[in-house]
This record gives structure tokens, sequence and C-alpha cells, in this order.
């Protein structure tokens, strides 16, 4: 059990490709969308091909310390996530904005 | 999989598709960890993440009632869609071009360290570097947890008394 087949099939590479590409589409999302929930969900597109490669080197250097650190990005992501709700809950209470485009003063 | 669920979040118009599109991509990733003998952080990913992290966002997105769709065909900046492909593009072949001209610098010690067939040992593993080598980044995270908890609940309260919210 210290490999299915797929992941001797597949190779580190492919999986430190597909990281790469998810990170693209998080970065794309995140960029063009205006609806602020769903730029939260790109930011977690973006971390979630971080920590694709984590694991996958994690896996090739045979080094736990990589695991360790996604189960720490984990936690941030968790925490940021949280942070930016309230802000955008917060914000929504306040005046309905739904994209950025409506949030063009930070004074409150 | 992984990259359906992705295009799903950035081209869905409506709010909840693109959550339930998220759910796909953290699934598959945590296919991929399995795959890789990461049993505990797979757990973890979607425990935390499909579990805990996407429910929040869609309760927050019902709550505030913002599903109606955005409008994803118009373009408030001039020149921003192209020129976020480009930068996007341009970041993507950077770091594929430095995955397949690096990897051969990575030593590849897959089978080099002894792995037991028991999947507990990656829990043990990780339990000995958390609250061995990574203890204060441990603490340092717990706090980090408790400030955001903190802050959260005082940004949403409202204001007692006045009775509207802030």
């Amino acid at each position: 059990m210290s490999g299915p087949p797929l992941g001797v099939a597949v190779g580190a590479s492919w999986y430190l490709v597909v990281a790469a590409l998810l990170f693209g589409v998080g970065l794309f999302g995140v960029t063009v969308r205006r609806n602020p929930l769903v730029m939260l969900m790109c930011v977690e597109l973006m971390l979630n091909a971080v920590n694709l490669t984590f694991v996958t080197l994690a896996h090739r250097l045979g080094d736990v310390a990589g695991r360790t650190t996604v189960l720490f990005v984990l936690v941030v992501a968790a925490a940021e996530v949280t942070v930016g709700l309230a802000i955008v809950v917060a914000i929504m209470r306040h005046r309905s904005a739904v994209t950025t485009d409506d949030l063009t003063a930070l004074r409150g | 999989m992984v990259l359906v669920g992705a295009l799903g979040v950035i081209t869905r118009s409506n709010p909840v598709h693109a959550a339930l599109s998220l759910v796909l991509t953290l699934f598959g990733v945590a296919v991929m960890f399995v795959a890789q003998g990461a049993y505990f952080v797979a757990a973890v990913q979607v425990i935390v993440y499909a579990g805990a992290i996407v429910v929040l966002l869609l309760f927050v997105i019902m709550l505030l009632g913002v599903d109606r769709a955005e409008d994803v065909r118009i373009e408030p900046l001039t020149g921003q869609r192209p020129l976020a492909l480009v930068v996007a593009l341009g970041a993507t072949a950077v770091l594929v071009a430095a995955v397949l001209d690096g990897l051969g610098a990575v030593p590849d010690l897959e089978g080099s360290v002894p792995e037991t067939a028991n999947p507990d040992a990656d829990v043990l593993e990780i339990a000995r570097s958390v609250f061995g080598d990574y203890v204060v980044a441990f603490e340092v995270t717990s706090v980090l947890l408790v400030v955001a908890v903190v802050g959260t609940v005082l940004m949403t309260r409202r204001r007692l008394g006045t009775g509207a919210g802030r």
C-alpha cells in the first residue's frame, strides 16, 4: 500500500503541472471575477495548488515536513476565509454592494 | 476533474454553482493526496475544506442573498480580461517550465524511505513532526486562530443597544 497503481503510473511531474495549472486558473479568477465571495474561492484554489505541490514533493523526497506544512497552510486558509467572510458580511450589512466595483471608498 | 472544477469556479456566474465546483476541485486534490500516501492530509482536506470552508461560504452566500447571477459577460475595465489572461498564462507557463526544468534536480527518494504498509504510520509521522520540530509554528497557528475568531465576532456583531447593524 505504499502507493496505489495510479500514483506509480502518473509520476510527480504531472502532479506539479496540474498544481501549476490550478494556480493559474485561480490567479485568472481572482483578477477577473468581481464577486468577493468568488474571489475568496479563487484564493482557495491557489492555496490548494500550493498544497498539492507540497504533498507531491514531500512524497518524492520521502520527507514528512511537507505534509506538516500543508496542515499549517490549511489552518491559515481557514482563518483567512473566516476573516474574509466577516469583512464581506460587515460590508454587505452596511450597504448592499454585490461586486467589488461598488466598493469605491473604504470609509464606513 | 480538478481542472474542470477549477474552471467551473471561475466561469459559473452563480456563486452557488461556483462553490459546488470548488467542492469538485477539493475532492480531486484530496484524491491526489491519497494517491501519494498522504492519507491524514487528505482526510483533513475533505473535513476542513469540503466540510467546513465550503459550508461557510454557502452559508454566507445564502445569508446575504447574493446568489443572483453576476453578469460575467460585461467587462468593467477595458482590457482587463486580456491582461489578466496574459498574466495568468505567463505565471502558469513560468511555473510549468520551472517544474519540468527543475524536477531533475530534485532527488527521487520515493522508495528509499521504508514505508510501512500501515496507514497509521502517516499520522504518527505527522504527529511527531508537528509536536516535535514544528511545535513553535503549531503554537503560533493556535494564536492566529484565536485572533481570527475574536476579530470575526467583533466585526460581525451588531452593536448592543442600538439594534441597528453596524
